[in-house]
């Protein structure tokens, strides 16, 4: 354990506090978890099919949500929450393929709010993005979320209102399918991972924009370098020169951030229980603002069974990484052993939160020390060259066929010619000279563990894909960064530049090439659309709505653009769509635009029903 | 021009040592790139080349359960087509369902959210100097304004013995501008309160990082009577192990004439070098040690030994930095 240790806190008492709203008086603390979140729990299976009260799992088609001020702590840090319901996370949807759902959604906030359905499909005035989809809930105001349930799986709800997401509105979905569930197991449970930090986001953020490394405490240092740890003097002195840190990995850390599954931290264990013999159905889901988590049961393969929702050709493996916004479905068989250790420890190494799956209450596993925290590479600023003669003698050649003709290293890492479409300037310090495509890579810091490691290019999706066709154009969109001044945004343009929206035709297929210009991973998420990662032959590509860019590496999607409308596109770590790696896509009917001005009526009537 | 040379030169060496999958990727990913470039007989020519004949669809199937292999044939048999972009529209289809002046507010605040613009103090040193024969202080410090591209800058530093006049207070305004990912403008103006007479300089500067983490600024100053000097710094900062650093500092002025009223003579006038070893623990209050050597130049210390001042002097310091 690095800096802070959970575990060693004093009177790890964890308690949560409604502060208003009807909520407060009602519950008591042992009432504020839900049912499902709750530790000891039997799992959601058991759970009733219809809502009951204090059960914290929501179900029907009427439900009510209250979004209210609460007060959270875990771990010797507390503070200022926003819950729903008075509860963080907040309560599970547990819902049906086919059925359609009013969610009525009370703001009791002094300030707006809103819900987004993370993944759900959703017509795009239902998809709750202030400023894109909808004006957003204010203060005393209820709107009502109507829409039909067209899928089924694990996803979660968020806050897209100011950084709420980061104060505890998130909540778990689960969408049981219309028919039996090929998936059924003897039991299952919900994980939300995410990250807790007393530091308001947008302090957060002050201080990055002041200091970019303000969180980073596991910078490479003149002790390590003796000692014979993290890169060679050539290899710092290289990266030195193009003023790149190469433990640069996530921005806020472990420094503030406690680490909970289901709103506990390690202290809290969070407990879930089995029986012998029992298969065990996980839905983790990462609602973290900033952390992406290395999620594994240390002697428990995991069977992938489905990604983002979508159900996968099983694939066992002993850990995955998750980015934020990311879910996974994964079946264990615990067979006869009392209890497991849960893990997710952050990309970071900077802090890791433990839970438990154990056979009773009070059971315990060993918790794994947190490993050394990964440096990067070169291959992380897209400039991997593995195969060629490089870094001989000390010296990294990388740049030596630009360098030749050019004036040297800065030209080379950011040379406006390797991405024609980015708007060049003071928030754009490196361009990846040769992006390499890596979905098959193992994520950052997983790239030598001695156990299987999920890539995505492991994945197939379960059911063929549902639209064969070809692309008929692409487009590319850069992920681009000043980390050193935390700036953020996608082709060199930030949000708040108001930017045009990315247009595509109602219905036209499209590949997305991501290419990631900076050295973090990038976990970019589409409102209102699976896509297919291109990887492996076409007909079962795993179907998504986030994926994360490796740094200096790409990815491609292919998109059928059918859910009309205006949506978000994003990168999910809550800063750095805040600091500006956001866009708006519009999907349109060939013509529309014209169309519009003569006459709307084939709208109007279906789309109406929306506020309340 | 260059990226595609080397990429031309690059393929073939990357085809000859990665893995077939992986360059395979790689090469048709280059093609991909150039795509708007390259004519239509170009993918006639570049087709048939790499779609080999395949057996079966079984094997090929098998394959697929491998990270790579298949992905080779994929990225060539999927390329996506050439349409054009449909335009790019400019009315909001969130406008047809709710209150378009609700949602004009809306999309304004949430793009205003995300335009960052905010205050910050940082003390680089705030210490006390501990010398022969005379103890006194030293500061460096500046509050910040503003957002990524632009900030109002208010700047000060001097130093002083007790129990004398304080030998230099310096306070300067300025507007930042970030010129690219690493330097900045500055453009203001600087007051000094002491050393008498006071004056007042027009400031032109740029600041910035440079490669391997130097911390660098220059500034060329105009005083209202119509003298001109410059100002050379540079800082760097070494991590010892997580929590110490040494940081490791110089400042230079240059005069470009004689300005008898300051005692300055021209050419270099002034130099100060200094290292404090930091415990950099808690960002927002470091505490340090150090030593801080400061000498007059040229004519400037003719001047100050004809009026029977110390050239130079060394001093331990203890102060802390602090950051707000
Ligand atoms: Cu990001």
């Amino acid at each position: 354990m690095s800096k802070f240790d959970p575990a060693a806190a004093p009177i790890p008492r964890r308690r949560l506090l409604a502060m208003g709203g009807a909520l407060a008086g009602s519950l008591g603390v042992a009432g504020l978890f839900p049912a499902w979140a709750r530790s000891g729990t039997a799992g959601i299976a058991h759970a009733s099919p219809h809502a009951t009260a204090g059960s914290g799992v929501l179900s029907g088609a009427a439900i009510a949500l209250r979004i209210g001020e609460s007060h959270f702590a875990t771990g010797g840090r507390s503070s200022h929450a926003v819950t729903v319901n008075g509860t963080l996370p907040a309560p599970l949807l547990r819902l049906r393929e086919g059925q359609t759902v009013r969610i009525a959604v009370t703001n009791t906030l002094a300030e707006q709010t809103s819900i987004h359905w993370h993944g759900l499909l959703v017509p795009f005035h239902m998809d709750g993005v202030p400023g894109v989809s909808f004006p957003g809930i204010d203060p005393g105001e209820t709107f009502t979320y109507e829409f039909p349930l067209t899928h089924s799986g694990t996803f979660w709800y968020h806050s897209h209102s100011g950084m709420q997401e980061a104060v505890g509105l998130y909540g778990p979905i689960v969408i049981d399918p219309a028919g039996p569930d090929p998936l059924a197991c003897e039991r299952e449970h919900v994980l939300v991972l995410s990250d807790w930090s007393p530091i308001h986001p947008h302090e957060q953020m002050r201080r990055l924009k002041m200091m970019s490394g303000y969180f980073n405490r596991q910078k490479q240092d003149l002790a390590g370098l003796l000692a014979g740890k993290d890169q060679s003097l050539a290899d710092r002195l290289a990266w030195g020169q193009m003023r790149m840190d190469a433990t640069d990995i996530s921005d806020v850390t472990g420094t503030t951030y406690s680490f909970l599954v289901n709103g506990h931290g390690t202290a809290e264990n969070w407990t879930g229980l089995f029986a012998p013999g029992e298969r065990v159905r996980l839905r983790v889901i990462n609602a973290s603002s900033m952390t992406n988590f290395n999620f594994r049961i240390p002697g428990l393969p995991l069977k992938v069974v489905a990604a983002d929702g979508n159900p996968v050709q099983p694939v066992e493996t002993d850990e995955v990484q998750i980015a934020i916004a990311e879910t996974y479905d994964f079946i264990v068989e615990p067979g006869e052993v009392e209890s497991y250790a849960i893990v997710a420890e952050a990309l970071d190494r900077s802090g890791q939160v433990r839970a438990t799956l154990a056979r009773r209450m009070g059971l315990a596993a060993a918790v794994p020390e947190i490993r050394r925290r990964p440096v990067l590479t070169m291959r992380d600023m897209g400039m991997d060259m593995s195969g060629m003669d490089m870094g001989q003698d000390g010296e990294i050649d990388l740049s030596k066929p630009a360098n030749e003709s050019m004036a040297g290293h800065s030209m080379k890492m950011r040379d406006p010619a390797v991405a024609p479409t980015v708007k060049m300037g003071p928030g754009v310090a490196t361009l990846s000279p040769m992006p390499v495509d890596r979905l098959a890579d193992r994520p950052t810091g997983l790239e030598d563990v001695d156990h299987r490691v999920l890539t995505y290019a492991e994945l197939r999706a379960r059911d063929p894909n549902p639209d064969p066709r070809v692309p008929s154009r692409q487009i590319d969109v850069h992920l681009t960064a000043n980390m050193e001044r935390y700036m953020w945004s996608m082709d060199g343009t930030a949000m708040s530049e108001n930017p045009d929206p990315i247009p595509f035709r109602l219905g036209e297929r499209v590949r997305v090439n991501l290419v990631n210009d900076t050295m973090m991973p990038h976990p970019i998420h589409l409102h209102g659309h699976f896509f297919e990662l291109v990887s492996g032959e076409p007909g079962n590509r795993p179907r998504k709505h986030t994926v994360n860019v490796l740094p200096g590496g790409k990815v491609s999607f292919d998109l059928t653009a059918d859910g009309e409308g205006d949506w978000a596109f994003h990168c999910h770590m809550l800063l750095h769509m805040h600091a500006g790696m956001m866009r708006v896509v519009t999907v349109r009917r060939d013509g529309e635009p014209e169309e519009r001005h003569s006459g709307h009526e084939g709208h109007q009537g279906h789309m109406g029903a929306g506020e309340g | 021009m260059a990226p595609t040379l080397s990429r031309l030169i690059l393929a073939p060496l990357l085809v000859s040592t990665m893995p077939f999958a992986a360059c395979a990727q790689e090469a048709s990913a280059a093609a991909t790139h150039d795509h708007s470039s390259m004519d239509h007989s170009m993918h006639g020519m570049e087709m048939p080349a790499q779609e080999m004949p395949q057996p079966t669809a079984t094997p090929v199937m098998d394959h697929s359960a491998h990270a790579g292999h298949a992905t080779s044939e994929a990225t060539v048999s999927d390329q996506p087509g050439d349409a054009p972009p449909p335009p790019v529209p400019t009315d909001h289809p969130a406008d047809r369902i709710f209150a378009p002046d609700r949602m004009a507010a809306s999309r304004k605040a949430m793009i205003g959210e995300m335009r960052f613009s905010t205050f910050a103090l940082q003390v680089d040193q705030l210490e006390y100097r501990a010398a022969k024969g005379r103890d006194g202080s030293g500061w460096d410090a500046q509050a910040w304004y503003g957002g990524d591209i632009d900030r109002v800058v208010l700047a000060s530093e001097g130093e002083g013995s007790f129990g004398e006049r304080a030998e230099r207070i310096e306070l300067a305004g300025y507007w930042r501008h970030a010129l690219d990912p690493w330097f900045n403008l500055q453009l203001g103006v600087r007051h000094d309160f002491r050393p008498d007479p006071q004056r007042t300089y027009a400031l032109i500067g740029i600041e910035g990082l440079a490669p391997y983490w130097f911390e660098v600024s220059g500034q060329v100053l105009v005083s209202d009577k119509g003298d001109t000097h410059a100002r050379g710094k540079a800082a760097y900062q070494q991590r010892i192990t997580r929590t110490l650093v040494v940081e490791p500092e110089a400042e230079v002025d240059f005069a470009f004439q004689d300005v008898p009223d300051l005692s300055v003579g021209s050419g270099f006038e002034r130099l100060e070098l200094g290292a404090r070893l930091r415990y950099d623990r808690n960002r927002s209050l470091a505490p340090y040690v150090g030593v801080h050597w400061e000498r007059k130049l040229g004519q400037t210390a003719r001047l100050a030994r004809a009026a029977g001042d110390d050239a130079s002097g060394v001093s331990a310091v203890v102060g802390v930095r602090a950051m707000f």
